[in-house]
């Protein structure tokens, strides 16, 4: 089956079908491995334990911008190539990053407080991804606001572009101004500064959280492909009454 | 495994993310039970996709 293939949201369907218990399966699985390691890894000697946290929220911070990232590739696939899976995979994929970055900004507070003293601090970093959140949040009402689905894809998709400048924003926050927040400690030139301890549960934490963002994107986008479905179906059934 | 004095703030975290997976998982799910049970309605009320398939029919 051909990239070119997948453009068919039936052909997508069967695939899915395939893929989701065993995409479901690996991610349990690796959670339980993180968890496990996370649970074992030894204390930070200024963190403390509060270092556990960091196994939920580097993780939670990272998908936050990649989902982004990969809704910003669906947007140029309903602009430019009017991909027929474009817009689904970007509607579907949104309340998921939305609930990735909720985590990774409520975590991250949690974090604050016992180590920074606060629970927040309007430095460049935790304000462009609170932005962040309010633009999922945005997209999101856009989605439900337009009621026929081609408009709202293009205005969707427009907005979802304009956001990724906070990307970069997001990631050289820490390194273009005196943040509270600290610097990249895994992806940084010269490689990670963290001890294997912590980069190893880290990892395959992340590892778990993108598998069960794959997973429960697949399983979202079927559900968006049936809702269209239902949708065509439903005027049809309209037209058949009216005529 | 002792948590020491900031052990509110690591289980508030996990439990935290724990229920925000769980109610994403569910919301899923419902929502596909949704889809397929309307689609089941339509194909009850004897309406067909363009390609002749049963509405019911998710492949």
């Amino acid at each position: 089956m051909t990239p070119i293939d997948l453009a068919n949201p039936t052909r997508f369907l069967t695939l899915t079908a395939r893929l989701l218990p065993w995409l479901a399966a690996l991610t349990a699985v690796l959670l339980l491995i993180g968890l496990y390691q996370s649970a074992i890894a030894p204390d930070d000697y200024q963190q403390g334990a509060t270092v556990k946290i960091m196994f939920i929220h580097v993780p939670n911070a990272w998908l936050s911008m990649l989902v982004w990232g990969v809704m910003s590739l669906a947007a140029l696939g309903t602009l430019v190539w009017r991909h027929p899976l474009a817009d689904v995979a970007a509607k579907a994929a949104a309340p998921i990053g939305a609930s990735f970055t909720f985590l990774a900004l409520v975590t991250g507070s949690l974090w604050g407080r016992p180590m920074w003293g606060t629970y927040w601090e309007w430095d460049a970093r935790l304000t462009s991804v609170l932005i962040l959140f309010l633009m999922y949040l945005g997209l999101i009402a856009l989605w439900r606001a337009v009621e026929d689905p081609s408009r709202a894809a293009r205005a969707a998709a427009i907005l979802t572009l304009v956001g990724a400048i906070n990307l970069p924003i997001i990631k050289f926050s820490v390194d273009w101004w005196n943040t509270l927040h600290q610097p990249a400690s895994v992806m940084r030139m010269g490689g990670p500064s963290l001890d294997r301890a912590f980069l190893i549960p880290l990892l395959v934490m992340a590892l778990a959280f993108s598998l069960l963002f794959l997973t429960l994107h697949l399983a979202a986008m079927r559900n968006e492909i049936l809702r269209r479905r239902v949708r065509a179906l439903q005027m049809m059934q309209a037209s058949q009454r009216s005529a | 495994m002792s948590l020491g004095p900031y052990a509110s703030f690591i289980l508030t975290s996990y439990i935290l993310a724990t229920v925000v997976v769980l109610i994403l998982i569910a919301w899923i799910a419902i929502d596909y039970r949704r889809q397929k049970e309307r689609l089941r309605e339509l194909d009850a009320a004897g309406i067909v996709r363009r390609s002749g398939r049963s509405a019911v029919d998710i492949r």
